[in-house]
């Protein structure tokens, strides 16, 4: 079975002074987070979407989720963890007191801030999943990237053409991500923020789909102009 | 719901917009997999309408074929996966008197709003047309086309008088062939000719007689005949028709032309012919096409033969790729295999 896991488990404090956590404000007079869960709902390869999320959000999002998609059952708000990690794993916990964690179980966790995501990157997703066990969305780096040790001087500077941004949707064979995440010590637990980095650490292969540079994380007020725009062009 | 959208916003540029669909009760949303360029998305993409067409019409997302399959509906009367087919033509009211694609307010994909080209398609339920099992895919793709000319036979049928032993089919592409093959399968005690300027293109044919347009028999003559020619030679073709069509015969313009034909119409009163046109097709004909289907299945198979070049399209450099190729084709169906 396969899970969409649409983490809205942030709190915004990167969104300048945004009273809302940045998944609840609006595009095109819509929550972020509807548009998001919206391109998982309609894809039928789901069994049900989670939605984790902070716990003083919660009542908030169950009501949104009911608000725009009344009656259904197929989407599931949860609370998250307190951390991106901890979340995956409340929404993989979910899973198996339904009674449907087993090694065959496919989690396509994707951020909430997203909204961009089209079927193709979720199909490509589930494929590589499927194939690997566990995959990264991700698109050529188009600026150089530099590294430093001590944020002062240049330590290095990569290959361009071997670097790639990470994007999301991230997929797992969730048992696999489980049994990697909790054979971490506490201290790795802090530093491992990103589940792709935790497997590929345990030397699981994770492959790369292309993703779009549209594929926009709104981060920052101005990603939410640059998220009207885009939408404005609409005709219909 | 935010949906991708491949627009051409100028001619031979695509760029990616998007909209937001509305999911209602009576909206189906339909997963694209094959597109078919037609003519028509090819003078759109490169350009060769009135420049007030594309002030008008642009940016637009082009194609009007396409096969998909259902992903989401909402009244789950359709199982996610249901193979389908989406009608481009999209009335806006209902009509007793004319019919739903000659409606000068029904809106038509690719045409007067957004075309194929997206990541989902929002589509009414009742333009949504299941494909019954077995349809070749690919041809799948091209039922829109298929259906124009069911749509002209159709009213062919009714407007002909009935000696109809021998008909011509002017015009040796995938018009004159849909055409030609679907006539051989309904009416197949009728002797046909195709007249068509390329000796391979004729033999194609293998049902028919074939002709070259430059070397007509003087004598060369029939009841009834269908010009699927356009552009250019469209005048050419309508007045050959005209002159050697027996008397009171009908003929049946389908050849898409952005000139003015200037015609014999001395000849057209001195025989009392009855020239009349079809453009595009409804849902009845969409589902008249799949009753052909099943009662012919050879039609699909003869159908194969004009399926082209199959080009997968992950991006827009793809989608240039696909048109390209299209543009340098003699004869058949480009299609794109729709993974963006």
């Amino acid at each position: 079975m396969i899970f969409a896991v649409v983490l809205a488990g942030g709190v915004g404090s990167r969104m300048g002074n945004a009273e809302k956590p940045k998944q609840f404000l609006t595009i095109g007079g819509k929550p972020v987070l509807i548009h998001t869960i919206e391109r998982f709902f309609v894809h039928p390869g789901f069994e049900k979407v989670i939605v984790p999320c902070v716990k003083e959000w919660k009542a908030y999002t169950s009501n949104l989720v009911e608000k725009y998609f009344p009656g259904q059952d197929r989407i599931v708000v949860i609370e998250g963890g307190s951390t991106r990690n901890e979340t995956i794993m409340n929404a993989i916990d979910y899973i198996d007191q339904a009674g449907q964690l087993n090694e065959e179980t496919i989690i396509v966790t994707h951020d909430s801030v997203r909204p961009f995501v089209t079927s193709r990157m979720i199909d490509d997703n589930i494929e590589a999943v499927k194939k690997y066990g566990a995959c990264n969305t991700v698109t050529p780096a188009t600026d150089t990237i530099v590294e430093s040790q001590d944020g002062k001087v240049i330590s290095n500077i990569p290959d361009r053409r071997q670097m790639f941004q990470g994007q999301t949707p991230q997929s797992f064979r969730a048992v696999t991500l489980k049994k990697a995440y909790e054979s971490l010590t506490e201290e790795e637990k802090e530093i491992l923020t990103d589940a792709c980095k935790i497997l590929v650490m345990k030397q699981v292969p994770v492959a790369m789909v292309l993703g779009e540079v549209y594929n926009i994380k709104i981060t920052y007020p101005y990603d939410m102009r640059v998220a009207e725009s885009l939408l404005k062009m609409t005709l219909e | 719901m935010l949906n991708t959208v491949y627009r051409l916003v100028a001619p031979r540029r695509i760029e990616v917009e998007f909209n937001e669909i509305n999911v209602d009760q009576e909206t189906l949303i339909v997963r694209p997999k094959y597109l078919s360029i037609c003519n028509a998305d090819q003078r759109y993409y490169q350009g060769n309408r009135p420049a007030e067409v594309f002030l008008n019409k642009l940016p637009m997302a082009l194609i009007h074929e396409c096969a998909g399959q259902v992903v989401y509906d909402p009244k789950g009367e359709y199982k996610p996966g249901t193979p389908v087919v989406v009608v481009p033509n999209t009335p806006t009211e209902e009509d007793a008197l004319y019919g739903e694609n000659y409606l000068p307010s029904a809106k038509f994909r690719g045409s007067g709003f957004d075309g194929f080209m997206q990541d989902t398609i929002a589509s009414k339920r009742d333009r949504v047309i299941p494909l019954p099992t077995g349809i070749h895919p690919y041809v799948s793709a091209f039922t829109e086309f298929v259906s124009v000319g069911v749509h002209a036979i159709g009213r062919f049928d009714q407007i002909a008088h009935h000696k109809r032993d021998q008909i011509a089919v002017f015009g040796d592409g995938n018009l004159g062939y849909v055409v030609a093959t679907l006539y051989h399968a309904l009416h197949p005690e009728a002797e046909i000719s195709v007249i068509g300027l390329n000796e391979d293109k004729l033999q194609n044919f293998t049902f028919a007689h074939g002709y070259l347009a430059h070397e007509l028999p003087k004598d060369f003559a029939f009841d009834h005949g269908f010009e699927c020619v356009g552009a250019n030679g469209a005048e050419i073709a309508i007045n050959q028709l005209i002159d050697h069509i027996r008397p009171e015969g009908t003929i049946s313009l389908l050849g898409v032309s952005e000139q003015k034909s200037a015609i014999n119409t001395r000849m057209v009163l001195e025989k009392g012919l009855r020239l009349f046109g079809s453009s595009r097709s409804g849902r009845e004909d969409f589902l008249r096409v799949m009753e052909i289907y099943h009662k012919y299945p050879k039609v699909m198979s003869d159908l194969e033969q004009i399926v082209g070049t199959v080009i997968p399209v992950k991006n827009i450099d793809d989608m240039h790729r696909a048109f390209e190729a299209d543009i340098h084709k003699s004869m058949g169906k480009t299609i794109m295999e729709w993974l963006v």
